[in-house]
């Protein structure tokens, strides 16, 4: 990389430069949501936009999710670029049939003639218990749905990229930030939450994943905030000899099947981790797309980390016992190695 | 009508409870997550909100509530599982994530459910609300004379589950008065940010039921009008709604900067805190003397140090114990 001068960020920082940037170079953005005016955001994703843009593009709403998704969609299929947000991940229930029968199916009904360019971004995750409402992560949910694409980024530099991106797409992208690496000042973060953004505006292409560490024993394909309990656990496997692969699938939807399969030919196991419910989501359509693409290769049965199929739970011991973390990782490395 | 003494010293009583249960609550959340606010951190971790202020509408709707009255509150509850009659041990257990906590744990501050009392909450908006109309047309169709109440926020009434909750309590002449706490602020956002009419209780109309506005934030009008709305639901005659101008006195979480009310407005809430105005008010009246409210204030605060200890002092789960209860 570069070795002048790096301007850091936070992940937190880093969407809303993103945004500012394309309502500045676009006026047809703008962006509704609760809160997210004179308190700038819950999580901070719109900080100082209504100074810089004002009420009329920066614009509060009742607690009306299905009104204000619908309303951007209908936004968007009229000549505007909305970003809508949905406070919490979690908060989805009142508000999907907008989301995924109207938001995800108007350009397939259209016969592709009508197109959707909106952003739904949402705040995910838990870690700081927030209890069963307000700390699911959902990708898995809105991934198993045609239509929308369903973006997650682990850091500033692919937020901000993703971001933009995810704006200029002619399709509706769900934008899903993880609490955790958002770099929050109230909120334990990793390390990794402040890093490297180039102050100019630059796209990372969505569908894209990213080799966060290369190694050769394992591939452990993740997402989020995962990816980063994936690279403290490689440190630690490094200590005892052992190479693993992290792999940053960055979104859903598109799936980059062409690098998990790249990854798990050059290492030959494959372990999943996802903060998201374990069964009929994310680990079980990347496992799929390994043993379908890939079986050969494969020198033990592909394993996975997520959550054990239970609501989350408020207890910090019973919500630590079913988030993956570090420990569980490296323990799920050495059981592949040993199959 | 007259108000019977017992009531209005019972109603005092609760509200020196929740305050002090609050504020007590508010120095261990944050006694161990300063002076760098970590949400996640401490003895009591997570998103706390808390009620300091709303006590009136809680308080003014217990005097009428029967065993077997359900209530559905929000986010928001403590004040309302209190006034209610929540096992106050159990209840704190849960908020400090304990085994012998209400749900062992696995629900926390905004989750509280009991059977006795019918209680329940949740962290979504209005979601309490159709739940509550289900609990009227249970009891309708089982031929009991029990009510539900559902308390939301002044901002839920902006939510579709508002509007279809109303419309079917009243198509269905169920037995559930709806009692809106409106604190002005839905976190940030001013009500006139968010609402197209000033009083949500007009909005009765619309669904062919009565509307009341309490204009200010005393549980003696709390009391009366909810008196008429039970009473007219016992009956058979149909929900209610009601809407109590109330204040919420700290921020919409503990850790919220709260930069988005004037310190004007905050001093206002202040000067007119209802605990102390209807506090000075019985002993104007004759009703408590100054001793008297000395004691009840030994008595509440001695049961909330006591449940205190008790959730301090009880276990935490087995972590195991989080693969428990998905199905019964």
């Amino acid at each position: 990389m570069t070795t002048m001068t790096e301007r850091k960020l936070t992940t937190q920082k880093a969407i809303s430069e993103a945004i500012a940037q394309e309502m500045d170079a676009d006026d047809s953005v703008f962006v509704l949501g609760e809160d997210i005016g004179v308190y700038g955001g819950i999580f901070g994703a719109t900080e100082g936009l209504l100074d810089q843009f004002g009420p009329e593009r920066i614009m509060d709403t009742p607690i009306s999710e299905t009104g204000f998704i619908g309303a951007a969609i209908g936004a968007a299929t009229n000549g505007l670029r909305p970003i809508a947000e949905l406070m919490f991940v979690d908060f989805f229930g009142v508000c999907m049939d907008q989301i995924y029968n109207n938001m995800a199916k108007i350009h397939y009904f259209s016969g592709g003639n009508v197109k959707v360019p909106m952003v739904l971004m949402t705040a995910a995750g838990g870690g700081y218990s927030d209890a069963g409402q307000h700390s699911q992560t959902l990708w898995g949910t809105f991934a198993h749905l045609p239509g929308m694409k369903v973006v997650v980024p682990s850091n500033p530099y692919d937020a901000k990229g993703l971001m933009i991106s995810a704006i200029r797409d002619d399709n509706p992208v769900l934008y899903i930030f993880h609490k955790g690496v958002l770099g929050l000042g109230w909120m334990t973060n990793n390390p990794r939450a402040t890093g490297h953004v180039p102050e100019d505006p630059y796209t990372v292409p969505i569908g894209k994943a990213a080799i966060a560490r290369e190694g050769t024993d394992v591939t452990v394909a993740t997402i989020s905030l995962s990816v980063h309990r994936a690279l403290d656990a490689a440190d630690e496997l490094e200590k005892e000899g052992i190479s693993i692969e992290v792999l940053d699938l960055r979104s859903l939807v598109p799936l980059d099947r062409e690098a998990i399969l790249d990854s798990v030919r050059k290492t030959h196991r494959l372990l999943v981790v996802d903060e998201d419910y374990q069964s009929f989501g994310m680990t079980g359509e990347v496992i799929t797309t390994a043993v379908e693409g890939a079986f050969d290769y494969l020198d033990a049965p592909p394993a996975r980390i997520a959550i054990p199929d239970v609501p989350i739970p408020y207890s910090r011991v019973l919500e630590q016992f079913v988030l993956p973390n570090a420990d569980k990782i490296v323990a799920g490395v050495k059981s592949l190695l040993t199959a | 009508m007259e108000i019977p003494r017992d009531h209005l010293v019972d109603m005092y009583s609760t509200m020196v409870k929740i305050r002090y249960f609050e504020e007590r609550i508010r120095e261990i959340y944050f006694a161990d997550k300063l002076p760098a606010f970590d949400i996640g951190a401490g003895e009591i971790p997570g998103e706390m909100h808390l009620a300091a202020g709303q006590e009136p509408v809680a308080v003014g709707t217990m005097p009428h509530l029967k065993p077997g009255d359900a209530i559905t509150a929000t986010h928001r509850p403590h004040h309302v599982a209190i006034a209610q009659g929540l096992d106050l041990k159990r209840m704190t257990a849960e908020i400090f994530g304990k085994d012998t906590g209400l749900g062992h744990g696995k629900g926390g501050h905004m989750h509280l459910f009991s059977t006795e009392p019918n209680f329940g909450c949740s962290g979504i908006i209005a979601e309490g609300m159709p739940v509550a109309v289900g609990a009227a047309l249970a009891f309708k169709k089982l031929g009991k004379d029990n009510v539900a109440i559902s308390f939301f926020g002044e901002g839920a009434a902006n939510q579709g589950a508002f509007h279809e909750s109303l419309n079917l309590a009243s198509l269905w002449s169920l037995p559930v008065v709806f009692i809106c706490e409106d604190n002005a602020y839905a976190i940030s956002v001013p009500k006139e940010a968010s609402t197209a009419i000033a009083d949500n209780s007009d909005r009765a109309s619309a669904y062919g039921m009565p509307g009341v506005l309490v204009p200010d934030n005393d549980p003696v009008a709390v009391y009366e009008v909810v008196r008429e709305a039970i009473a007219r639901a016992r009956a058979g005659e149909g929900p209610s709604l009601i809407e109590v101008k109330t204040d919420r006195l700290w921020g919409h979480f503990e850790g919220d900067a709260d930069a988005y009310r004037t310190d004007e407005f905050k001093e206002s809430m202040t000067d007119r805190d209802s605990l102390v105005v209807y506090g000075d008010r019985l002993v104007e009246e004759g009703i408590l003397t100054a001793d008297d409210r000395e004691t009840i204030n030994e008595e509440m605060h001695g049961e909330v140090d006591e449940a205190i200890d008790f959730a301090r002092n009880s276990p935490d789960p087995a972590p195991e114990d989080a693969l428990l209860h998905v199905f019964a």
